[in-house]
């Protein structure tokens, strides 16, 4: 198995799960990882990798970066280069393809080795149809959350080198996301809302259940986002995200087959519903039929209860 | 500004896929296509950026012949003109050949800047723009919530897990556009009478090999069946039980 280079995020100085993840991905395919950071190479958790090689700059530039990595790519002689499919990652990845002149593979659930090369699975069609596809060169892929084993590594050496200042776009500001909650792409429980909640003022419903769990994100239908109930960020499904979490609440979610593709891989789906005919019903592990606003707010009080007991 | 958007015709969103006799990718007999999602938002800020600044909007696709219709749903909504890189094998090109084609085309057609969706609904790889971008040697930002152009100066706003990341370029640029960044139009019925009459060149473009081999697709696994656990808030404690003991995510 050919070399892979792996680029990983730093948030506030934390080491990105996601990255973590995409380490493991590298890793499991039993040939010799090389992750990459920005920043000055110290990082919060050790890097289960063989190098890190560090890009020591102060400005931000995802054509820059790419270009860096790529060039890392080519000098370390690698096959692959992999990025957790985060915002930063999925917007890196198809720039180092470009610039190594060989296939972008995005948001892959799988890889396996397969000859010299590796094979990559990935959804398309949101998750109604999975491809298996290789390069029959080298290859970029970006990898999804919750797919792969973070595995801690021991203190790699860290060589580090200056980043580009070659900028086309520039990084000039951060700004914090308005609520300042989770993100549903993050979130390991999501509580999401469709028509059923039958006004957006209800929604205060599922923030309060989300808060009560402590670690769960707000989702939202197409419907409600459409309407101007929720904002966009929040939205699952074919036009929103596509989200994976361990445990994924549908309330008032009738089931549309664009809002199922984006959370049926969802390790535990409950709905929440008045109507028992419900399509949600057929793909939710768990069903309560029943008025929403009655069952929620009971729901987040026993939920209070349990994790406080717990 | 010379603008191009750049489409692609998709299926439906509702469309429940079969697998093709191959087994390498999707049945796409009786399928329903149209305009991807994202492309809509792409093509509507293609035309306010040209009523805003003037010029001209192409709407660029690399599709079969019949993307002549996808083309003409953009050129009812606002745009001037269409190329339509005709393959009959468009649903097969990887990222990196679709890229290269854009890129070589957009060059031919001299354009400022380049609008794509964020994602095509098919194949969602969210790649070919900023590929395209990156062989141009162009500036880009992609997933684009909030954009300004003043004269060749681009100020855009992206949201990632760090938050709303803000970015400052210089055109030629590529953007590709996410929900929220503008409410597209639809087609009206001037629009409509008015797209016939506007030209689409159809060229047979140059296609580099792919490099993406499709070892299989397959449908996704069906999750086993559920159950419901009862009625009303009496049902609750039984549910805390199964999140708890059976499917132990509590």
């Amino acid at each position: 198995m050919s070399k892979i280079i792996v680029f990983v995020e730093q948030n506030a100085g934390n080491v990105s799960r996601a990255s973590l993840e995409a380490l493991g991905a590298a890793n499991s395919l039993g040939g010799e990882v090389v992750a990459v950071v920005f920043g000055d190479g110290s990082t919060s958790v050790a890097l289960n990798a063989a190098r890190t090689i560090a890009l020591e700059g102060t400005q931000y530039s995802p054509d820059a970066i790419a270009a860096d990595i790529t060039a890392i790519a080519n000098e370390e002689g690698a096959g692959a280069v992999f990025c957790a499919s985060t915002g930063v990652g999925r917007d890196l990845a198809p720039r180092i393809a470009a610039l190594m002149d060989c296939p972008c593979f995005s948001d892959c659930t799988a890889v396996a080795a397969n000859g010299d090369s590796i094979a990559f699975t990935r959804p398309t069609l949101a998750g109604k149809l999975i491809a298996n596809v290789k390069s029959s060169g080298k290859a970029v892929a970006t990898l999804r959350r919750n797919c792969f084993q973070e595995v801690e590594g021991e203190s790699a050496a860290v060589t580090t080198r200056p980043a580009s200042t070659d900028f086309k776009a520039l990084l000039t500001e951060i700004t914090a996301k308005t609520g300042g909650t989770l993100d549903v792409s993050e979130a390991p429980i999501i509580v999401s809302g469709g028509r059923g909640m039958k006004d957006p003022a209800n929604f205060k419903l599922l923030e309060d259940l989300a808060a009560a769990f402590g670690n769960a994100a707000v989702g939202a239908s197409r419907a409600v986002v459409d309407a101007g109930w929720r904002p966009h960020g929040e939205q699952v499904g074919q036009t929103g995200k596509t989200v994976a979490p361990q445990l994924y609440f549908a309330i008032g979610i009738s089931g549309a087959i664009q809002h199922i593709a984006g959370m049926k891989t969802s390790k535990v789906i409950v709905a929440i519903n008045k109507d028992p005919e419900a399509a949600i019903f057929k793909l939710a592990d768990y069903g309560i039929v029943g008025d929403a606003m009655e069952i929620v707010p009971a729901l987040t009080e026993a939920v209070k209860g349990a994790l406080a007991g717990a | 500004m010379n603008i191009v958007a750049c489409i692609k015709r998709v299926p439906a969103t509702e469309t429940q896929p079969k697998i093709a006799s191959d087994g390498k990718g999707m049945d796409h007999s009786r399928v329903e296509y149209m305009l991807s999602f994202y492309d809509e938002i792409a093509l509507e800020e293609a035309i306010r950026t040209k009523e805003a600044a003037g010029g001209e909007v192409t709407a660029l696709t690399l599709g079969p012949a019949e993307a002549t219709k996808e083309i003409r749903d953009c050129l009812a909504r606002g745009a001037d003109k269409g190329t339509l890189l005709t393959d009959p094998e468009w649903h097969a090109r990887d990222t990196r050949t679709t890229a290269r084609a854009l890129a070589a085309q957009v060059t031919a057609l001299g354009a400022e800047i380049v609008f794509c969706g964020r994602q095509a609904t098919d194949r969602d790889n969210a790649a070919v723009g900023p590929m395209m971008a990156t062989y141009l040697g162009w500036a880009c930002v992609t997933d684009v919530i909030e954009l300004s152009i003043d004269g060749t100066k681009g100020h855009a706003k992206r949201e990632s897990e760090r938050g709303i990341e803000s970015y400052t370029f210089d055109l030629p640029a590529v953007i590709t556009c996410q929900k929220g960044l503008n409410e597209p139009r639809y087609a009206g019925l001037k629009g409509i009478m008015a797209a016939k009459k506007k030209p689409i060149e159809e060229i047979a473009p140059e296609l580099v090999q792919n490099m993406t081999e499709v070892l299989g697709v397959e449908l996704p696994p069906a999750r086993p069946a559920g159950r419901i656990i009862g009625q009303g808030t009496d049902a609750i404690p039984a549910l805390l039980e199964a999140l708890r003991t059976e499917a132990k995510v509590l």
